[in-house]
């Protein structure tokens, strides 16, 4: 190349370092979102092409408007779903499920526990895709899916024992508290380290289609830790084996203190990382309990009929702090969750309800009145059989069991310098 | 009966193993139409279908976390990572998943999987086609541990691993595939049509996990030893006139200690053997539970022989391969030990 054809020279090279448009101290600034009007997005069938519904990762599922009205397309996707009877399940497990994290929260700030995380503002995502779910299936959840319980109706009184590590705990004290496994209610052993059960589930999935069977999987995983390799495992092998699997990624802004920036998710929208593997993704408002039903319908929908994996992008934000240990307030503006513009889902749902007039202010006051003592009456029950450092607790040779099948002549002889 | 290689007897383990049972399923990369790199899983596709076997992307820990996947909801994955150095982008799925879930979700859900994995060095591959991990599996609670030596223990061993309720690591040394490679590496190649081991009977049966063999009898000094390394203690021993209690590990995890502890109590010393890196290597622990459990019975320090603590070398290879000559230093100086 000749000297007259060189580029010219652009000054010193540098690298971008992501920071949150905001930090403590300033006003919240939700702009980076684009929040289209409900019903303003196509429900395309769920046989259609991934390179035809690319839209679809760019823009945002809603069916609720402003007025609390059930709108568009992919409302007449619900068809004989989006009944009021199934909507007030809907809100009672929302409602269970905040009611649930807030005495839990508690009983933590009490010591009753170690750690415990809630999923305040997040009620809808879990709760909603459990009721499209069937008997058999499994989620391999995170630690912030607990209304996958609560819809399905599991004990909270075994939830609580497992959170307080009690001697009626269904893990014998073997795992942290909230991270759950219920087998009988399709609840995957959650494992604690971020991603790695997203390659699992399609492994799952993968499983069931090998078998001839008709169970289909759902993957779990943060925003924040979509950057995980699991994430990309398990995207590239939903990809070249196409096994009944729903890729769920809860987009709530925020990883303890990472806000999605340094996960890539404003470079483009977490749903758009399906096109580059070739299969159809949903971006949806996570705070929409009737989208939620919705897009959980159509995926799971297209996972069982053999039409291969969908990748679905929460749109929510994540209210609580990460967890027991964490102080948002040092990393994110304090009026940030009531700036956040998808609203509450609890109360969006109730809304849309009065609305319909399958719903009052005073049944809803009733109804949070019953559901508070039936919590409490349930904590109270579990609290009989002790908390953390409170009571008998798991029998401590325990610890020794569940390691193999067998004990090994090893672990056999540890157990006897224990004992001794 | 049937007179097989290592790699023969391998793909007859799975072979059986397909055949008996539905959910035994085999991936891998290179695996399916093309029957793996060093042929182990030749026509399993061909019999079974592309679903029972099948070629997997170049992403080991996308292998082993689908795999762990399938386990838990009820099939048997058999699974070939080509060459154990590549094991470690799985090692989280390994440590964190499969040894773990049974205990983490109190037996709700469990992972019988199988992680086979060529191991050991002599084929001049380098510092990625060589290298022995079993020790960072042995330290992982949860997990199983193999190394057979011979054509007959690979197929026991294999259908008992693909039968075992937990996960199983199961380490192949390349260097046996296709004969029992004494360390001489300037000598022909034997091959296993001439060794006893050689024969494997047709059909199922297992060697049980958690069993040694022991090789040779003797009763100046136990050796310990897996894999490659048995033949090169009988070589030691043979071009020394020592003898030798060779005991072949097979099974590090569970380990067989009484047969260890009869054996060191009897010989009063003990040598062991393996190709990974000395430092906190498997013979840490073996040496450490020889003077727990037989102290009283020594006459002689423990001696360990293992790769040096470097890489596995390219043109080095056979300075760095724990060969007949210093595992026949080591012997003399335990025997003469007074």
């Amino acid at each position: 190349m000749s000297d007259d054809k060189m580029p010219e020279a652009t000054g010193p090279l540098s690298i971008s370092i992501p920071e949150p448009p905001t930090r403590p101290g300033d006003a919240p600034d939700f702009s980076y979102i684009e929040v289209p009007k409900a019903g303003a997005v196509d429900c395309p069938p769920v046989d259609t092409k991934p390179e035809d519904m690319r839209d679809l990762a760019y823009s945002i599922v809603r069916v609720l408007s402003r007025k609390g009205e059930a709108v568009g397309p992919w409302a007449e996707f619900l068809g004989d779903d989006l009944n009021d009877e199934s909507l007030l399940r809907g809100l009672k497990d929302m409602m269970k499920t905040r009611v649930f994290d807030a005495r839990m929260l508690t009983a933590q700030r009490q010591g009753k526990t170690s750690f415990y995380t809630q999923c305040l503002g997040e009620e809808a995502i879990a709760t909603g895709f459990q009721r499209m779910m069937r008997k058999g299936d499994m989620n391999f959840p995170t630690y912030r899916q607990q209304g996958l319980l609560i819809a399905d109706g599991c004990s909270m009184f075994d939830m609580i024992c497992q959170i307080y590590s009690n001697e009626k705990d269904n893990l014998d004290g073997h795992q942290l508290p909230c991270l759950y496994s219920f087998k009988d209610h399709g609840f995957f052993s959650i494992s604690g380290n971020l991603g790695t059960q997203f390659v699992q589930a399609v492994g799952w999935a993968m499983g069931s289609a090998i078998s001839g069977d008709d169970k289909i999987s759902a993957a779990w995983i943060g925003d924040g830790s979509t950057a995980e390799t699991d994430f990309h495992s398990g995207m590239l092998f939903a990809s070249v084996y196409q096994p009944p699997v729903v890729l769920n990624i809860v987009n709530n802004q925020w990883a303890i203190s990472s806000f999605n920036g340094l996960a890539g998710g404003r470079n483009a929208p977490f749903a758009a990382r399906a096109h580059g593997y070739g299969f159809p993704s949903l971006r949806v408002d996570g705070n929409d309990y009737l989208a939620v039903l919705a897009a959980s319908k159509w995926a799971t929908e297209r996972a069982r009929r053999n039409l291969g994996p969908t990748l679905i992008e929460w749109v929510t934000y994540r209210v609580a702090a990460h967890s027991t240990s964490d102080d948002p307030s040092a990393y994110r503006p304090k009026e940030e969750s009531d700036a956040w513009p998808l609203g509450d889902p609890l109360e969006r749902l109730k809304l849309h309800l009065i609305k319909k007039g399958a719903w009052s202010e005073e049944r809803h006051t009733q109804a949070m009145a019953e559901i508070e003592s039936e919590v409490i009456a349930v904590q109270k029950e579990a609290e009989k059989y002790g908390t953390l450092n409170r009571g008998k607790g798991p029998d401590p040779e325990k610890m020794f069991e569940g390691v193999y099948k067998e004990m090994p002549d090893h672990l056999v002889r540890q157990r006897l310098e224990f004992e001794a | 009966m049937a007179r097989m290689t290592m790699i023969e007897a391998i793909r007859d383990a799975m072979d059986v193993k397909m055949g008996m049972d539905e959910d035994v399923v085999v991936f891998g990369e290179d695996v399916g139409y093309f029957g793996g790199v060093f042929r182990c899983t030749q026509g399993l596709q061909e019999k079974y279908g592309r679903h029972r076997c099948f070629d997997a992307p170049i992403n080991e820990s996308a292998i082993v976390g689908a795999g762990i996947g399938m386990a838990t909801y009820g099939k048997r994955p058999c699974i070939e990572i080509q060459f154990a150095d590549y094991v470690l982008p799985a090692y989280d799925q390994i440590v964190s998943e499969a040894a773990r879930i049974r205990h983490r979700s109190n037996g709700q859900f469990t992972a019988p999987i199988v992680i086979r994995m060529p191991t050991g060095g002599g084929i001049f591959g380098g510092q990625t086609h060589s290298q022995s991990p079993e020790a960072i599996f042995t330290h992982v609670s949860g997990l199983k541990t193999l190394i057979p030596s011979n054509p007959y223990d690979a197929k026991g061993m294999l259908i008992a691993a693909i039968e075992d309720d937990d996960p199983v690591i199961f380490l192949e040394p390349k260097r046996l595939y296709n004969g029992p490679f004494d360390g001489h590496h300037e000598n022909a190649v034997t091959s296993w049509a001439k060794h006893e081991k050689g024969e494997v009977p047709e059909g199922h049966y297992t060697v049980p996990i958690g069993k040694a063999n022991v090789v040779e009898t003797g009763m100046d000094v136990t050796i310990l030893a897996y894999g490659t390394m048995v033949y090169v203690a009988q070589a030691a021993a043979r071009e020394n006139n020592i003898d030798a209690e060779i005991i072949d590990l097979r099974s590090l995890l569970p380990l067989d200690l009484d047969t260890i502890v009869n054996s060191v109590q009897k010989t009063g010393r003990c040598v062991v053997l393996h190709e990974a890196t000395l430092t906190s290597g498997f013979g840490a622990e073996l040496t450490a539970l020889v003077q727990q459990h037989c102290f009283k019975h020594l006459e002689a320090p423990v001696l360990r022989v293992a790769g040096w603590d470097t890489p596995y070398p390219h043109a080095q290879e056979w300075h760095y391969f724990p060969g007949p000559k210093r595992v026949g230093k080591a012997l003399k100086r335990v025997v003469e030990a007074q």
